[in-house]
């Protein structure tokens, strides 16, 4: 964990409820893709914890929804406010795996973080597959980015009003790959480990206070006993999951 | 003009007054990366158990206007583990005694841990939880009733020769009268005070945000209860207090031993802010001297 000032320099709204935050002056130090930030905003007194999209020394990608009052008050600070942020949180996705064609799986805003994951893939050798599923065509975001990667990416709705009509798990049989990242809601992650038996690391999200280990906030009791989703998590593997 | 901030607790005497609160600094591990632990005055570790507990289910944290909600728990790996494994990493990064922090859910089990962690060197106090409000048949209900309390007071005192506090919870109508109750079942300090019990609801799900329904509330919200309690309690006993309860800075530190507490423990700051310990320890004779106090025990009960 390191504790840095950085400055906004750009947030703007790309989808539904979905804003893209970047800022500069001052590496946040993200080590591995899945890892997350926990921002102070003044007037709230717990941080907000949002998942990189993506980083450089210089520059540190964000992408959030507006759910709640915390989040709908980000999407109004300006270019150039200054924020203090916890970063480098969390253990990240594990990219040292034998998976050549990894199927890097997002549901809604759970997508952001894949996309440093697909950059350190492809830089690898691999040849990722993204699977992404939204509620409806005005909910898709990162889709394009993705696919200026070179990367083959494949569109849910479940509405039917962009891509494929459907879920994730509509669109997975058709797709080939040895190995699973995913990022998005729990009953997302399930159905995905229900429907194939492939290797799958998962990144949950879960209310937190503190975001480095110490509150006990946002433990989950797996096959390995109980576990922090801030600091042992978020990335987690299927094997070691019990699903409630 | 130098400015002593060394106290004591019952003989134990620590460097400065200011302690990480039980359950927001686990056993240090987390912080011990970010600056070094022998700054401290001591530890209070988080809640241990006679068994090992898992706590309740998620979400378990809700914000607060000032403050937070948590219902955890006690999660905690039990005393066993402990000792075996938490001690033996404590002993090798920080070097002073410990507070260690004890829950139970019957008289039986708070007598076992305690039994159990006096045989542990680096222990200086054992803080006795009777206040937790996240556990059912069990934790606040002792605190909550003068005899209840007596009752854990003497039965942790008989099995341990370590300085007993009990930790008192604000749920209830006569803080005093419960540690006068302590006091004479043969405590040697009060810590208070633990989390302030309530809830916030979801307006979309009409729910209560958190599966345990109920939550403690915590932060500087409930500081000014927390100095209210204090000063009360200082003047029913002739006991040394911890006080606690939403010190955010130094100047709260200061505020609360003014209400009668020798010792300050500093909670919910440590979450939102990982340094919030070290920067009140920095700042705390920094403030003492812009008040012309040259040693800190001169202002503990002073309000009174």
């Amino acid at each position: 964990m390191k504790q840095i000032l950085l400055t906004v320099d750009k947030n703007e709204r790309i989808a539904r409820d979905i804003w893209r935050m970047e800022l500069v002056d001052g590496d946040a130090g993200i080590e591995r893709p899945g890892q997350f930030v926990n921002i102070a905003l003044p007037d709230f007194y717990l941080r907000r914890p949002i998942s990189v999209c993506d980083y450089t020394p210089e520059r540190l990608t964000l992408i959030y929804k507006a759910v709640g009052q915390g989040t709908e008050y980000m999407t109004s600070l300006p270019v150039g406010t200054e924020l203090d942020l916890l970063s480098c949180l969390g253990n990240g996705f594990d990219v040292s795996v034998p998976w050549k064609k990894p199927l890097l799986v997002g549901g809604g805003v759970g997508a952001p973080p894949l996309y440093k994951l697909a950059k350190e893939l492809i830089a690898a050798g691999k040849q990722p597959h993204v699977l992404l599923g939204f509620a409806s065509a005005e909910d898709v975001f990162l889709a394009d980015e993705f696919a200026a990667l070179g990367v083959p990416v494949t569109v849910t709705t479940a509405d039917g009003t962009a891509g494929i009509k459907g879920f994730v798990t509509t669109a997975m049989p058709d797709i080939d790959f040895d190995g699973i990242f995913a990022c998005g809601p729990i009953p997302m992650l399930r159905a995905l480990c229900e429907a194939t038996d492939k290797p799958a690391q998962l990144s949950f999200e879960e209310r937190m206070a503190c975001g480095f280990g110490a509150c006990m906030g946002c433990s989950r009791m797996t096959k390995n006993g109980a576990k922090r989703i801030c600091k042992d998590g978020p990335v987690m593997d299927r094997e070691e999951i019990i699903w409630q | 003009m130098a400015v002593n901030t060394k106290v004591t607790l019952s003989g134990v005497q620590l460097d400065n007054p200011i302690i990480p609160a039980s359950g927001t600094f686990g056993f240090g591990r987390e912080f011990a990366g970010l600056y070094d632990l022998n700054i401290l005055g001591s530890i209070s570790f988080k809640g241990t158990t006679a068994q090992p507990r898992f706590g309740n289910q998620t979400p378990r944290i809700a914000e607060c206007p000032a403050g937070m909600l948590n219902s955890v728990g006690l999660q905690n790996p039990g005393v066993d583990a402990v000792i075996a494994e938490e001690l033996p990493w404590l002993a090798e990064h920080f070097s002073k005694p410990l507070v260690a922090n004890i829950s139970g859910f019957s008289v039986e089990e708070y007598r076992e841990a305690c039994a159990k962690l006096d045989k542990a060197e680096q222990v200086g106090i054992l803080e006795v939880n009777i206040s937790c409000p996240n556990v059912h048949g069990g934790g606040m209900s002792f605190g909550t009733d003068p005899s209840a309390a007596a009752e854990v007071t003497a039965a942790v005192k008989e099995v341990t020769t370590k300085p007993v506090y009990i930790k008192l919870s604000p749920n209830v109508t006569n803080i005093a009268e419960i540690a006068k109750a302590c006091e004479n079942a043969g405590a040697d300090g009060i810590s208070l005070i633990n989390t302030l019990l309530g809830m916030r609801i979801d307006l979309r799900s009409r729910k209560p945000i958190l599966a345990n329904k109920k939550g403690g509330y915590s932060g500087p919200g409930i500081f000014p209860v927390a100095v209210r309690m204090v000063y009360e309690v200082y003047e029913a006993v002739n006991l040394p207090i911890i006080g606690m309860g939403g010190v955010t800075t130094a100047r709260d530190a200061i505020e609360i031993m003014l209400a009668g507490a020798t010792a300050v423990q500093v909670g919910a700051a440590n979450l939102n802010n990982p340094f919030a310990c070290r920067d009140i320890i920095n700042d705390l004779p920094v403030e003492l001297e812009k008040l012309g106090v040259s040693d800190i025990n001169e202002i503990i009960g002073g309000a009174h």
